[in-house]
């Protein structure tokens, strides 16, 4: 298959120069899974001064950090600090809201998504997202929804469209519960199982980055685990940004992590640390961090 | 609290208290007013289905399906006519007008946010309170007129005239109630505004938007005012288009201010008919939904 450019006009290869992907000091320390160390270390996403704003209210306010490619990383935070605002920052999901707005540079891959030219519905099939409470389309059929992307961007033949749905249900270890169903309604899963749909649904369009916007905040801890343990298999192939209240979460399946809080100076969110998921839980540099993941507040 | 407060809460909830008791009278009071309400609003539909079986169930049988209206004063006759206009303006109103009413829904739903939509929603609300006569004068004005014929054609388009304001709010409020959830998750696969609207907002919104085309459907099915003077009706069998044409409501008046004690009889087996007409499509609009419940809020 191939991969839809970002740039209709021109393809990406020739997007202004791509800064040469930084290395920071922390991104040499063990991380959680150790992963990240094994995988080549190329930034894939590049979140560079963000702001948001819904109508006149800033959101979030200046955020910055560099997501590497087939790592999870989680963002934490307590609740309202602007986290999944952050998260749809970065595949232009933010836009969708009347009068929202973005400020600041996104970069995929090296190019700038909020770039001229650059088509939003073509970013968002680069940047898969997963939501908090699980919405398959209630019209299709589980085979259907999982190729619901696929039809969108009308790429394959049938039989293509056949061997994709298997594989993205695979690899969202839900293909052995509903192989024989494939025709039945997405809606007679249980949640941990629509979730787990549609997850396939944002695979199964390829994507480099999968966006997760607290995806096990509606399902029970057996589901929650199921999802957890998928994350870190995804990530063999796929960037993963979580975002989640949960900490024990983020520590389980992040290998980096970052906090954001409001600030009371703007009352919006701000990103206070950015760190391996392993030191931001054991030497967090700010006091803050330390107060939020000791539990003192959020 | 001591114990003497303590006693005389409890008191409050007791017969003893005067206010409790007043508040009790007060509410079965309410509750009896509310009740009251309640059967007056059904009453009146009782009493139609009462009197429409008690004097148009004997006059229901093969003929008045099968033969034309009698002439004058002979007797015996059916509605055939009637039926078939009734089916073939209905039909045509309803083709006319539901792609029309689902586009300005569609129209009011996804681009209706702004000054142009509020406008153009109340303009459809004005629309759907026009008097169906104006509407009936309104259409002979402008097709009736010009033809210098009265046809089957301008009835069809008066009764599209009074389906499209109702079809195209329901529309409107139906694809409102699909949960942003599904279009969130459309546009996050990439598929732009226009396909998400057309795949997901739309099929989701599909058995409500069917459900408001019954109820539209049942309500121009008795309308007898726009076809007044555009399909004027015709003691005759007609399925031309573009000649006067006879409709059950239509049918229903002549026959009832006639004086032939047959035609009486006839008007009360078609108003029976037609009503029952309205209440199997309004039944078959509640399944539709019940089967279907795909607009999870």
């Amino acid at each position: 298959m191939e991969r839809p450019e970002l740039i209709v006009q021109e393809p990406i290869v020739q997007a202004p120069a791509a800064p040469e992907p930084q290395r920071r000091d922390f991104f040499q320390v063990g991380t959680a899974s150790g992963r990240v160390e094994r995988a080549e270390r190329r930034v894939s996403v590049a979140v560079e001064d963000v702001s948001a704003w819904y109508g006149s209210k800033l959101a979030v306010a200046g955020v910055s950090f560099e997501v590497l490619a087939h790592s999870v990383t989680a963002l934490i935070g307590p609740s309202g600090c602007g986290k999944s605002t952050v998260l749809r920052c970065i595949n232009r999901m933010h836009e969708i809201n009347v009068g929202a707005r973005v400020e600041g540079t996104v970069r995929l891959e090296g190019a700038d998504v909020y770039g001229p030219n650059v088509d939003a519905t073509r970013v968002r099939q680069r940047v898969g997202m997963v939501f908090q409470k699980p919405n398959p389309f209630p019209t299709m059929s589980i085979a259907e929804n999982v190729a619901a992307g696929l039809r969108f961007m009308k790429i394959g033949t049938k039989s293509e469209e056949r061997d994709r749905v298997e594989e993205a249900l695979r690899a969202a270890a839900l293909w052995d519960e509903v192989k024989d169903d494939l025709n039945k309604s997405g809606m007679a899963l249980s949640g941990g199982q629509q979730q787990r749909l549609c997850i396939a649904r944002t695979i199964a369009v390829e994507p480099e980055v999968v966006l997760m916007d607290e995806p096990c905040s509606a399902l029970d801890p057996v589901a929650t685990l199921k999802i957890e343990d998928l994350m870190a298999e995804l990530a063999q192939r796929y960037t993963i940004v979580i975002v989640t209240h949960n900490l024990q979460q983020a520590a389980r399946v992040a290998d980096y992590t970052g906090f954001i809080l409001l600030e009371q100076s703007d009352s919006a969110g701000h990103l206070i640390e950015y760190s391996p998921t392993s030191d931001l839980f054991t030497h967090p540099r700010d006091k803050r961090t330390e107060d939020f993941i000791t539990g003192r507040f959020g | 609290m001591t114990p003497d407060n303590a006693a005389a809460s409890v008191d409050r909830f007791t017969a003893a208290d005067p206010l409790y008791r007043r508040r009790k009278a007060i509410d079965r009071a309410m509750t009896a007013v509310m009740f009251a309400a309640a059967g007056a609003t059904v009453v009146p539909l009782a009493l139609i289905l009462f009197y429409l079986f008690r004097n148009g169930l004997g006059a229901i049988n093969l003929d008045l399906f099968l033969l034309d209206p009698s002439a004058p004063g002979r007797g015996g006759g059916g509605v055939r006519s009637a039926l078939v206009g009734s089916a073939i303006m209905v039909g045509l109103g309803t083709a006319i007008g539901t792609p029309v009413a689902i586009g300005c829904g569609v129209f009011l739903a996804e681009f209706g946010r702004n000054r142009a939509g509020t406008v153009l929603r109340f303009l459809v609300d004005v629309l759907a309170g026009i008097p169906s006569i104006t509407v009936g004068l309104f259409v002979y004005g402008l097709i009736v007129l010009p033809a210098r014929q009265f046809t089957a054609f301008a009835g069809a388009v008066a009764l599209a005239i009074i389906l499209i304001p109702i079809l195209a709010r329901i529309t409107e409020e139906m694809m409102l109630l699909v949960p942003r959830s599904l279009r969130e998750a459309a546009y996050a696969l990439g598929a732009p505004h226009w396909m998400t609207v057309l795949r997901i907002v739309l099929p989701t919104a599909m058995p409500g938007i069917m459900t408001g085309l019954m109820l539209a459907l049942a309500r121009i099915a008795g309308e007898a005012a726009p076809l007044m003077f555009t399909a004027l009706g015709n003691q005759f069998l007609s399925t031309d288009l573009f000649h006067a044409m006879d409709a059950l409501p239509l049918r229903i008046f002549y026959f009832a201010t006639g004086p032939y004690e047959n035609w009486h009889q006839q008007a009360w087996a078609m108003s029976l008919v037609l009503v029952l007409f309205i209440l199997g499509v309004s039944l078959l609009a509640r399944t539709i939904v019940g089967s279907k419940v795909t607009v999870r809020q």
